[in-house]
């Protein structure tokens, strides 16, 4: 297929993915902001989604102060923020617009849909009312969209980027949301696996949808490292690193077929991290640096990724 | 230039100023029996849908220079023009006796020049900036330049149609020919149970055939690929739609390059070779090395490889000079130079003002005439006699008087109406015809064609940049005839009956 096609494609379905994430961030920050008794202030609570999503430099620039108002508009309906939720769907849309003869008419449809009803959310206070409502809608459409894919899409190659493209996303937003939580949640002085706030720790868990499967597999209280285990290692856990290497790894040995490309050794080394690492270990040498190793590979995937298949001159 | 609407022939009514009275044309019995117990919220309800619809599917155009988000509809009206079987006939086999004329034209004036010899067509033909020299001498496969050609009809009584222009460049509009189909059979099923309406659906699948045909000669299984300007064009939404009913990629200027002379898409697998490019780009854009410099749309080498035979441009380079407007009116003498043939469609009449009487006339008589320059296109650079004002004939003429060579002038014609869905109910709306016809082995066209309609009251600006709409335009089989007409009446009131596939459903082809 044409590289400038594939590229789109990949596109398309990461900025689905990122506004997916955002949407999580949001949400999840949100509902802890509801906790009575939160001990923190607002600004302390707010920050995070900021670092999560990168840009808590860009953000001052702009606004200044952190608040919950200014922070939910700033990622979710700032044109100005090129990670806001508005700029991922309609980026995802751009680049379906471009290519859309390469996805059948239910996958493109289904995106020019999002993006026409996008508009009944722009103008409005979401900090005030309808953020959750957003969160969820936007959550929906993000699945919607893995679902028209996968029970329409050919399984051919314009398949395998669209995959790609979510799981290179979903790899590096559950790293960065793991990392963010894990460095502020955990007090300095105290140790791994020590008391931390319940419901801070739920919240996280239920941000990626890993809440009842905690439960499910662990039922017992919650305790960091475990959360830590389960969206680090834990390849049946649908958002961890380890499930999303377990998909674009084989991906990438069938588009490179017979080509050495440096992406495929590249997710293979990852992957064999992932698979065959042990949390203790993970632990020892220290998450933070072990999750802040991980984006940065990841980053580095992308960006072969790119150059093996994706950009203009890969001829 | 509000005139009053009996002057014109309307493709429904025998008079169009009595819109309630029953005497409509046979062809259309059977829908207006329908339609006048269709109460207008209704009509307006389905026409809603529709362009919740287009809108859904991103059958969209872009107003350039607008922000993002203003993405367009062309209005789609829900009333359909009707065309018997007996008119398409005589229409489908002029279009295609012109087209196949006008393809031999191309190639005489691109080798042996034969028609200027014999006088027919000027030497200054070859001055026109539309005439390509980069294309004398070249041979294209099968002697195909116009692989596409839209051609546009008029209307001014039940037995007199006209051609208006050709179309041989990169002609649009297909997509709406077919989209409006698929549109109006799901808004209204019961209509297509009582009409025999010719199917249009498989136009893709005869233009896919076709461009295959034309690839150089030796190659098994042509890659052919549709080269489109981009995202951010007009009618990207029409190439994107054609290349994924065609199956064919749908690239642009920067996923090509030439190496070998042989042209190369670049694919995730590494180069691929391209053999037929169906292309939606206009020649001075094509290839930046010969023609517009600054072209970022264009591939670098593309016409040396083209000319050199390595690749079959569709549309060819250079058909411009055939669609001209000064070119035009000698399209008659060619029919008749080329084929032996007597022309099925008729000009119309035209005055050049090139020539000292007809500048003389066309000066005299601007407020009845309607004055276009040459190679103007869209609408623009027009005047409209009859509903221009003063002021703005008298700036025309100093125009015209400044470079007469530039423009053509032709009496206003009256339009044909259509009853067209519009605020205030239904009222009839001057609409053209455009069916498209294609060349490969054989020249052919699907039975069915854009209409489209000028909304605004009076209008005779079709052009959707002009706030022109699109209607479906429905071929009827055979349904001529009396016992045809009478049983269509009676399936009104019966078990409705399917669509049986005769005649016209098919390619129509005279080869």
């Amino acid at each position: 297929m044409l590289s400038r096609t594939a590229d789109h494609l990949y596109w398309m379905a990461r900025y689905i993915e990122r506004a997916e994430n955002m949407a999580r961030v949001l949400e999840v920050t949100y509902s802890m902001s509801l906790v009575p008794n939160a001990a923190q202030s607002e600004a302390a609570l707010w920050l995070p989604a900021l670092e999560i999503s990168g840009n808590v430099d860009a953000y001052e620039e702009e606004y200044g102060d952190v608040n919950a108002a200014d922070v939910i508009h700033y990622l979710a309906m700032d044109a100005d923020n090129p990670s806001s939720i508005y700029n991922a769907l309609r980026n995802a849309r751009e680049n379906a617009r471009a290519v859309r003869v390469a996805m059948t008419s239910e996958t493109w449809e289904n995106i020019n849909a999002l993006w026409l009803e996008f508009s009944q959310f722009i103008g409005q206070d979401l900090a005030k009312s309808g953020l959750r409502e957003f969160c969820d809608w936007v959550k929906a459409r993000s699945h919607l969209f893995r679902g028209v894919c996968f029970g329409t899409m050919l399984r051919d190659d314009a398949f395998s980027f669209v995959r790609l493209g979510t799981f290179i996303e979903r790899a590096d937003n559950t790293a960065r949301l793991l990392d963010v939580k894990y460095h502020l949640l955990l007090p300095e002085e105290e140790e791994i696996g020590g008391a931390v706030d319940y419901y801070e720790w739920s919240a996280v868990l239920r941000s990626v949808s890993a809440f009842q499967a905690y439960q499910k597999i662990f039922s017992d209280t919650i305790v960091p490292w475990r959360v830590a285990e389960l969206l680090v290692l834990r390849r049946d856990m649908p958002r961890s690193l380890h499930a999303c290497l377990d998909e674009i790894s084989p991906i990438l040995e069938q588009l490179s077929g017979a080509r050495h490309t440096e992406c495929r050794r590249l997710a293979g080394e990852l992957h064999a991290r992932l698979r065959y690492g042990k949390m203790q270990d993970i632990f020892q040498h220290g998450l933070h640096e072990f999750l802040s190793d991980f984006i940065d590979s990841n980053n580095l995937l992308g960006a072969e990724i790119q150059r093996a298949f994706l950009s203009i001159n890969a001829s | 230039m509000q005139k009053s609407p009996k002057m014109f022939f309307d493709e429904m009514q025998l008079d169009a100023s009595k819109l309630d009275e029953k005497q409509v044309r046979h062809i259309y019995a059977a829908y207006h029996d329908w339609l006048k117990d269709i109460p207008h919220h209704q009509l307006e309800s389905k026409r809603q849908e529709a362009e919740l619809l287009f809108r859904r599917v991103g059958i969209t155009f872009n107003v350039y220079g607008e922000a993002d988000g203003a993405e367009r509809l062309i209005p789609f009206d829900v009333i359909p023009r009707l065309i018997s079987s007996k008119e398409w006939s005589k229409l489908s086999a002029g279009a295609i006796q012109r087209v196949k004329a006008l393809n031999m034209f191309l190639h005489d004036i691109y080798h042996t020049q034969e028609i200027i010899k014999a006088g027919i067509v000027p030497a200054s033909i070859l001055a026109n900036s539309q005439y390509r020299p980069e294309m004398f001498g070249v041979d294209v496969p099968n002697q195909i330049y116009a692989h596409i050609a839209g051609i546009d009809l008029v209307r001014t009584s039940e037995s007199q149609f006209y051609v208006l222009e050709d179309n041989l460049r990169t002609p649009s509009g297909v997509s709406y020919m077919l989209e409006d189909r698929k549109m109006m059979m799901r808004l209204f099923p019961e209509l297509f149970r009582r009409y025999h309406i010719a199917q249009v659906d498989h136009y893709p699948q005869v233009l896919l055939k076709n461009l295959r045909a034309v690839a150089q000669h030796g190659i098994q299984d042509p890659t052919v690929v549709l080269l489109s300007p981009g995202a951010y064009n007009s009618a990207y939404f029409e190439h994107a739609f054609i290349a994924q009913q065609m199956g064919i990629e749908l690239v642009e200027g920067t996923d090509l390059f030439v190496r070998n002379n042989a042209v190369y898409m670049r694919t995730t697998q590494g180069p691929q070779k391209v053999d037929v490019i169906y292309r939606r780009i206009d020649d001075d854009y094509i290839d930046p090395l010969v023609f517009n410099a600054d072209s970022m749309l264009g591939v670098p080498g593309l016409l040396s490889v083209y000319r050199n035979g390595g690749v079959t441009l569709a549309n060819a380079v250079g058909t411009g000079v055939a669609d001209d407007k000064a070119t035009y009116i000698y399209v008659p003498e060619m029919i008749k130079f080329y084929l032996g043939e007597e022309p099925l469609l008729e000009n119309v009449p035209t005055y050049e003002l090139s020539k000292e009487a007809d500048l003389q006339y066309t000066l005299e008589h601007l407020h009845e005439l309607v004055v276009k320059e040459v190679q103007g296109s869209g609408g623009y650079g027009m005047l409209v006699g009859p509903a221009a004002t003063k002021k703005e004939i008298e700036e025309f003429r100093l125009r015209i008087v400044s470079k007469p060579a530039n423009y053509i002038a032709q009496p206003t014609l009256a339009l044909s109406t259509c009853p067209t869905l519009v605020e205030a109910g239904i009222a009839p709306r001057h609409v053209d015809l455009r069916p498209f016809v294609l060349s490969g082995k054989t020249v052919t066209l699907v039975p069915g064609a854009l209409c489209r309609v000028a909304l605004k009251e009076g209008s005779l600006v079709v052009n959707s940049s002009q706030g022109g709409g699109t209607k479906d335009t429905w071929v009827l089989e055979d349904t001529d005839d009396e016992t045809e007409v009478l049983q269509s009446l009676a399936a009104l009131s019966k078990e409705p009956k399917l669509n049986k596939n005769t005649k016209n459903s098919k390619v129509e082809t005279v080869c």
